[in-house]
């Protein structure tokens, strides 16, 4: 088991450099490919050539990939000093790279935002695990029955209706048309029953969508398992049935489930763009949509390392809680 | 159309408790039919047989004959947990140790389960749980008929595994299944079925799935086993020769019923139906010459949705053609004494089959 840990930490690191390197490229790199003056992006359209410069000379931009890989690198553990070509800027570590747009550094607009976004997936998730592996595992008990096509009708109707439709109905229904919350974002450290009003909606509205695929998969999964040689061995020993259920069936469900959920965790930490959108939450999803539309590339690579970041824990997680579900994982 | 009808009514009705017999497992006209899209599956209509403890029934046929069917109706296994599956529909009467098992109450079949009845699969792979250690699974098998803590519970198991032949039983208890080799899973999970010391054992099939080398030991070890615990103790095969060593008595099963039943040796030694001279005659024998073939019974098994009317194996019989006296051929032959306590379900007259024994399959065996 230990070695098994060691040897997946192990992959995650090296995974984690890979990952900076490759955006990094894809950031840097293709731009000069495609012909595209990475300098003048960031100065804006009609700049003159001695600003296009300065900023060339401040960002390193002239200087060899490699190199400026590295002054990231260095930057994230040491800080870094924007320099050259006149006026001088610091961004203290971690350095994830600077605005010059927003004129601040990426790293405080993570912290900010991180916390908004990673309480709004959390949420969610916890809602839609308890709703959807329920949902799904009645299903199955219970196939055929009234509640079962009644309950796959909703988790259609769930996984086919997109989060700005379901929010929307919420946000009418329940913020303006019986103003019972506040659709606005309370930050937790201001008050704790605003900041659980404000992420009500968003939660059940995410949570809808993913209760409704889990709910399909947990039966599709239960219905499978109850078919399996070891379940009608369990009853052979004279097990009751709901341990049967519980004991045997359960456990083996649930590894496809947390595979899933290492996932959708994972892309969600990354900034749920359409749920944050919607209710307009200052998340990380927020923070890239933005940067996308004015081009700021830094805060984009900034959360994209961010959300690598994430993906890389919510699977190293996974992993890990797989190999204590499974033991045949942890010869693997 | 007249046979379907009838035997269509017998099922579903009520079953009317007879007085308990005084063997130890007795089956009366057990029926297991599955209802389906297709129309109704007879996987088992109408098998009776007893069995006293100490003694071991081999019930052999092939794929499809209503084998496991009729072990999984034994256990109870038909109705316990079946969510929302049509259910099977089983008729009959099953008498174990004076207990009616298909009129008693579920939860009374579920706790007889494991303690007095126990069951072996096929493959051991897959019938235990993967993520379970083999001790934590003898363990719960032991607990839920005795009521002992989990580490007396455990003694128990490595006791039992040692039983077995499981080399080192103090430390491969802790072991997963996958850690297991194929022989060493079926020991564990026959260290498992006999850990309340059952007075029923079932084997379905318990060697199927290991090497042929690996055979023998298990077989040896239920033998063993039986002597020592005094079980009765049905085995599931379609290999003639599993059953030849073992079986006190024999039981062919063709398309969901009995054409031949008997003590083994007669069975063996003086078969009186067509199939199972069949079965004999496409068993891989050493002393036999090389260049002679095999004689495998033709054609492939009944459909048990549409049984043919009459005798269900007259499609394939190399004897269909043989005339006979005073049969009508859409009558379904039941079983008739052959010998003592030697039956067999056949069309033909009894000097028939034992001229045709004689002359022509016994010689080519």
């Amino acid at each position: 088991m230990l070695a098994y840990l060691i040897r997946r930490l192990f992959a995650a690191a090296v995974m984690l450099v890979v990952i900076i390197m490759v955006v990094f490229g894809i950031f840097f790199l293709v731009p000069k490919w495609a012909g595209v003056d990475i300098a003048s992006s960031f100065v804006g359209k009609q700049a003159d050539p001695a600003a296009v410069e300065a900023v060339r000379q401040k960002l390193g931009l002239s200087d060899p990939i490699y190199s400026q890989v590295w002054e990231f690198f260095k930057g994230i553990f040491t800080g870094r000093t924007y320099s050259g070509g006149g006026d001088v800027t610091h961004c203290s570590a971690p350095c994830f790279g600077y605005s010059f747009r927003s004129e601040q550094a990426i790293w405080p607009v993570l912290t900010d935002r991180f916390p908004v976004t990673l309480a709004l997936a959390l949420g969610a998730a916890l809602l839609w695990l308890l709703f959807g592996l329920a949902a799904g595992v009645l299903s199955a008990l219970k196939r055929g029955s009234f509640w079962d096509r009644g309950a796959m009708v909703v988790a259609l109707a769930g996984v086919s209706l997109p989060v700005y439709f379901t929010g929307m109905i919420a946000l009418a229904v329940f913020a303006f048309g019986l103003d019972w919350l506040d659709a606005q974002y309370v930050p937790l450290a201001d008050s704790f029953t605003g900041w659980l009003g404000g992420l009500i909606l968003p939660w059940i509205t995410l949570a809808f969508l993913y209760a409704a695929m889990y709910a399909r998969i947990t039966r599709a999964t239960m219905l499978e398992i109850l078919g399996e040689d070891y379940i009608r061995t369990a009853r052979a020993k004279g097990l009751r049935e709901p341990v049967v259920i519980r004991k045997h069936a359960m456990r083996s469900t649930l590894t496809p489930i947390l595979t899933m959920l290492g996932m959708d965790l994972g892309a969600l930490i990354g900034g749920a763009i359409l749920t944050e959108s919607t209710f307009n939450l200052p998340g990380l999803g927020q923070a890239v949509l933005n940067a996308i539309k004015t081009q700021d590339l830094p805060v984009i690579l900034g959360v994209t390392l961010i959300t690598s970041l994430a993906v890389l824990i919510a699977n190293l997680v996974v992993d890990v809680l797989y190999a204590v579900i499974d033991p045949r994982v942890r010869l693997a | 159309m007249t046979e379907l009808s009838k035997s269509g009514a017998a099922v579903g009705e009520p079953t009317v408790a007879s007085p308990a017999p005084s063997a130890f497992l007795e089956v009366r006209d057990l029926k297991v039919h599955f209802p389906t899209d297709d129309g109704l599956v007879k996987s088992v209509d109408g098998l009776t047989f007893q069995l006293e403890k100490g003694k071991t029934l081999g019930i052999v046929g092939e794929s499809g004959s209503g084998k496991s069917v009729t072990s999984l109706g034994i256990m109870g296994l038909h109705t316990a947990g079946q969510y929302g599956k049509r259910k099977a529909r089983i008729s009959g009467e099953i008498w174990l140790d004076g207990t009616e098992l298909l009129s008693a109450d579920p939860d009374h079949v579920r706790k007889l389960r494991g303690r007095q009845m126990a069951m072996i699969f096929q493959d051991p792979l897959s019938a235990l749980h993967p993520y379970y250690t083999i001790g934590q699974q003898i363990v719960e098998a032991y607990r839920i008929h005795h009521d002992v803590d989990k580490k007396t519970a455990k003694r128990r198991a490595v006791e039992m595994l040692d039983r077995v032949g499981i080399p080192q039983p103090d430390k491969r208890v802790d072991n997963y299944p996958h850690e297991f080799s194929g022989g060493m899973r079926q020991r564990a999970m026959i260290a498992m079925s006999l850990v309340n010391n059952p007075e029923l054992l079932i084997a379905d099939e318990p060697t199927t799935a290991l090497d042929v080398t690996v055979q023998a030991q298990i077989l040896d070890l239920i033998r063993d086993l039986q002597k020592e615990f005094g079980s009765a103790v049905i085995i599931i095969t379609h290999d003639l020769g599993v059953v030849a060593e073992l079986a006190d008595d024999l039981l062919v099963m063709y398309g969901g019923r009995c054409v031949e039943r008997g003590p083994a040796e007669k069975v063996f030694y003086e078969p009186r139906h067509p199939y199972t001279w069949g079965l004999l005659g496409s068993m891989p024998r050493l002393d036999r010459d090389q260049q002679e073939r095999l004689i495998p019974v033709k054609g492939s098994p009944p459909s048990l949705i549409n049984v043919p009317s009459g005798c269900a194996f007259n499609p394939r019989c190399p004897y269909a053609d043989v005339p006979k006296d005073n049969v009508t051929r859409t009558v379904r032959p039941e079983l008739t004494e052959v010998g003592s306590k030697h039956w067999a379900a056949c069309h033909m007259s009894q000097e028939q089959r034992e001229r045709i024994w004689t002359e022509e399959i016994a010689p080519k065996l």
